[in-house]
């Protein structure tokens, strides 16, 4: 069963007109999910096809691309059912037009299963007009007719008009219904599952803009913009004269901000701060050498990450305040036990850190705002930005731009309401560009998190019983943005006796979703626990495996929706690839697996480590050696070269989090700023990766996502395997609490 | 001040202060976007260009030592044979996911290449290291090197 089901909505419409010049132009409504109860009203449109008289076929991607590749997918789609030559196909970026198009965003893995089906239909039905054009313009019974590449063709009499030449008298017919139009046998597919290289892919390599940081305008100026190093701080004075003298600087003023003193920006305020605007961007940031600043701190500017540790241990001996699942009694089944295993895990805050930094150019002229902007949710930061300024969202006009990676962290886009209100108060074109260390201090995170686990196992090495005490952060018995433990966290049903409680560490340190949010720390502390239950039994991890995906039991009315036949074929296709079981290893090197159900997908990995002996673990004394992937996203790969490089991708993600990455918190604020103290993955570091689809009898799900949560724990779990240490605190070389344990 | 750049072969006259950094001379005064910002350190090199077919990190190059070296950028690495063969080599294999780090790294392949037709694995590992691409499309990085080196890639790679 999928999470997300695809099927046509009785929301899902299409309509045709002409476009001059004898083209046809197919506007159509998608629910954005389709099955929801909410939804676009019936009168949105949120894309379109156009069919132009020169049988060039130019398709609007709606939502924002950063790199997953959506912008050359979803018009795959199309183009396949309509049956043209992917050469003659063109992509247009759609405005931002809530209205029209629903919501735009990146983010979930969402944007194929929730469009796979429906595109299919808008495409088939573009199709279906052109060949009733063709046999209105040859008389011939439709029946008759066949196309391809663009072109209908009457085989009997020879005949064949171009879809530009129909394009004009399509126009004029009506529109099929989209429920029963005629789908393609997907055994005649010739675009979806073919290699496609990324639509921008010549201009990238050429070096054309396509960036936000690209965006010039006639007039405008550079802005940086100085925020507190202290989550939530605010601007008591500062030395603007000093900096106004500065070579270039044309204003320089204090953004007072829009947040409650001590409030936790989530992207949804403006943060108080310093603006600079000059001639050029590099002396804008000159002139910020120059700034001084007195800051008014919020209380929060005494936390630290030695102090979420503290707090977390401390937590860790009291019982859970909040449940979150329980089945059966853990304690009596503990209690009758064959054997019990302990461990407590830990994992950091993280910084996404894309590579183009954030930026927002804005021009504000007579009441109204235009932003260009590399955001992966472009209505959201106008919502924003509305609130913070105190305009109505009509009167503020977006463009997307490609954005320079998202990985989530441009899902909150509060760099355009700075641009926005710097453009207003000095009325000409600006361009807000952020440096590195900016971006990295002032990131929504990925929240850290400590587990306290507790496992029981009968007398034949089955898990009987497991506990996790989870210290995470919030206030109020309300988790963190992305903090949360839900209770359909695997084993949950595949345990008779399951306790998941939570307690919650107050957190004045801003956090936001990151790619696979939650599962990208969850993962690696249930699957690396599992793997120990595993050893700890005496059993094969693959064994374990398999009998733990035996035993599932729906403990509610409605039950998960976790499909362990699909996973237990990823399991066992990775394993086979791997050679798990079946090859010599050398002394030193060991295999390790794990699995993770996330965003609709199926992921099973197994990395190859060697470790070096006698020396603590750390991030020089552990080489990956290869990670291969077995992934069940459906039937269909609809691009097999974007989907494999997302996967890979994913993969090499992981390994830069557990090997380095980790953001450390003090006095309020964030220590690292840039590459030197928070590495990011490199060449060296970056062992191949061997990819397999699984293609099951299931709609097609998403990608960007679910292929990383496995890769932390795989790699863990080889560690184990290769050196008989087992990494329960990560990164690696981490600085600040725990070690690697034996 | 006024400096006379010969960028991609041809001259230019910039008027910026002394230790304004190319990058920024490139980007915001000659209107060049190719070349991108992303740490300002020399630590992820997507501002990599080549001055005389050196690859060199231009946020950390002011333009007062550029001198009358000759500029390459990726506007204009595709004049240069070795950096035509990289940029189709980037297309056959699909290299990009987000995009952004690949014109650095395609002027820092384009230097390895340049005096090392036929890199191996460790050569490729070894001048490629300093050129971070958050999205970690590595494999494929190693693989477009080898094509364009006249190694018939493996698929998927």
């Amino acid at each position: 069963m999928n999470a997300i089901r695809s099927k046509v909505s009785r929301r899902t419409f299409l309509k045709a007109s002409a476009v001059t010049g004898g083209g046809l132009l197919l506007s159509f409504s998608l629910p954005q999910l389709a099955g929801a109860t909410t939804g676009p009203a019936e009168a949105t449109l949120n894309a379109y096809v156009r069919i132009a008289a020169d049988g060039i076929v130019t398709i609007a991607a709606k939502n924002p691309e950063v790199g997953q590749g959506i912008k050359t997918a979803l018009p795959m789609i199309i183009a396949e059912e309509l049956d043209v030559d992917w050469k003659n196909v063109r992509i247009e970026m759609a405005a931002v037009d809530a209205e029209k198009y629903g919501a735009q965003t990146a983010g979930g893995s969402t944007s194929i299963p929730r469009n796979w089906d429906n595109l299919r239909r808008v495409g088939a039905a573009g199709r279906q007009m052109l060949v009733s054009a063709a046999a209105k313009t040859l008389k011939v019974p439709e029946g008759e007719l066949t196309t391809a590449d663009g072109n209908v063709s009457h085989a009997a009499s020879n005949r064949t008009l171009s879809y530009g030449a129909l394009a004009a008298t399509a126009a004029t017919l009506p529109v099929p219904d989209l429920k029963t139009v005629a789908l393609k046998d997907p055994a005649n597919f010739k675009i979806i599952g073919q290699r496609t290289e990324d639509i921008d892919a010549p201009k990238i390599v050429t070096g054309q803009p396509l960036y936000g940081i690209d965006v010039t305008m006639p007039g405008m100026l550079y802005a940086v913009f100085e925020k507190c190093a202290v989550f939530g701080g605010t601007v008591a004075r500062a030395n603007l004269d000093d900096v106004k003298s500065m070579p270039g600087v044309r204003h320089a003023f204090i953004i007072p901000g829009t947040l409650v003193p001590g409030e936790v920006n989530l992207g949804g305020g403006l943060s108080g701060g310093v603006a600079i605007v000059a001639d050029t961007w590099w002396r804008a940031k000159i002139a910020r050498g120059k700034l001084r600043v007195d800051w008014n701190l919020p209380p929060t500017a005494s936390q630290s990450s030695v102090g979420y540790a503290a707090r977390a241990a401390e937590l860790a001996k009291q019982k859970p305040e909040m449940s979150v699942r329980v089945d059966g009694d853990v304690d009596a089944a503990f209690k009758g036990a064959a054997k019990v295993v302990e461990a407590s895990y830990s994992y950091p805050f993280l910084a996404h850190a894309p590579m183009e930094p954030q930026n927002a150019t804005a021009h504000f002229k007579d009441g109204k705002v235009e932003i260009w902007v590399p955001t992966q949710a472009p209505g959201g930061g106008r919502t924003q930005a509305a609130k913070a300024l105190g305009m109505s969202e009509k009167d503020i006009t977006v463009y997307m731009t490609r954005g320079g990676g998202g990985f989530g962290r441009r899902l909150t886009s509060e760099f355009m309401t700075e641009a926005a209100w710097i453009s207003r108060e000095v009325g000409t074109p600006v361009k807000l560009l952020w440096t590195r260390e900016d971006d990295m201090r002032h990131d929504a995170y990925r929240p850290g998190g400590f587990h306290n686990f507790k496992a029981g196992l009968d007398a034949n090495g089955k898990l009987i019983a497991l506990r996790d005490h989870f210290v995470s952060y919030g206030s109020d018995g309300k988790f963190a943005n992305s903090a949360n433990l839900s209770n359909d966290i695997f084993p949950a049903e595949f345990v008779p006796n399951l306790d998941y409680g939570a307690s919650l560490i107050p957190l004045g340190t801003p956090t936001g979703p990151m790619r696979a949010p939650r599962s990208n720390g969850l993962a690696m502390v249930f699957q690396s626990f599992l793997d120990e239950i595993a050893h700890a039994a005496g059993r094969d991890p693959l064994e374990f495996h398999l009998d733990l995906l035996r035993e599932h039991r729906a403990t509610s009315p409605t039950p998960l929706p976790f499909d362990a036949a699909r996973m237990t074929t990823a399991l066992k296709t990775v394993a086979e690839v791997a050679g798990w079981g079946k090859r010599e290893l050398p002394k030193g090197t060991g295999l390790g697996l794990a699995y993770y159900f996330s965003h609709s997908g199926y992921v099973a990995h197994v990395a190859e480590v060697t470790v070096t002996p006698d020396v603590p673990l750390s991030v020089n004394s552990v080489k990956v050696n290869k990670v291969w992937v077995a992934a069940d996203v459906g039937q269909h790969i609809v691009n097999p070269s974007g989907a494999e490089n997302q996967v890979q991708g994913a993969v090499l993600d992981g390994i830069g989090q557990i090997l380095g990455q980790e953001i450390t918190i003090a006095h309020g604020g964030t220590v690292e700023s840039n590459f030197d103290t928070y590495p990011l993955l490199r060449m060296r570091q970056a062992p191949p990766v061997e990819v397999h689809f699984i293609l099951s009898q299931n709609s097609p799900t998403g990608l960007g996502e679910p292929a990383l949560p496995p890769t932390l724990p795989a790699v863990a779990n080889a560690i184990f395997a290769a050196s008989g240490k087992r990494l329960r605190d990560v990164p690696l070389n981490k600085s600040m609490h725990g070690s690697a344990s034996a | 001040m006024v400096y006379t750049l010969n960028v991609n072969g041809v001259s230019r006259t910039v008027d910026v202060d002394d230790a304004t950094p190319l990058l920024w001379v490139l980007r915001d005064v000659l209107d060049m976007k190719g070349t991108k910002f992303g740490c300002g350190a020399g630590l992820c090199g997507a501002c990599t260009v080549h001055l005389n077919g050196v690859a060199v990190r231009s946020c950390s190059t002011p333009i007062a030592g550029v001198g009358t070296a000759a500029i390459t950028t990726i506007e204009g690495i595709g004049e240069n044979p070795v950096g035509k063969k990289i940029q189709d080599a980037w297309l056959e294999i699909d290299v990009a996911q987000c995009g952004y780090c690949q014109a650095g790294q395609i002027m820092s392949a384009t230097a390895l290449l340049t005096h090392t037709p036929k890199p191996t694995d460790d050569d490729i590992t070894a001048h490629m290291n300093g050129n971070l691409c958050r999205c970690a499309t590595y494999n494929r990085i190693r693989t477009a090197i080898k094509l364009a080196a006249g190694e018939a890639p493996t698929k998927g790679a």
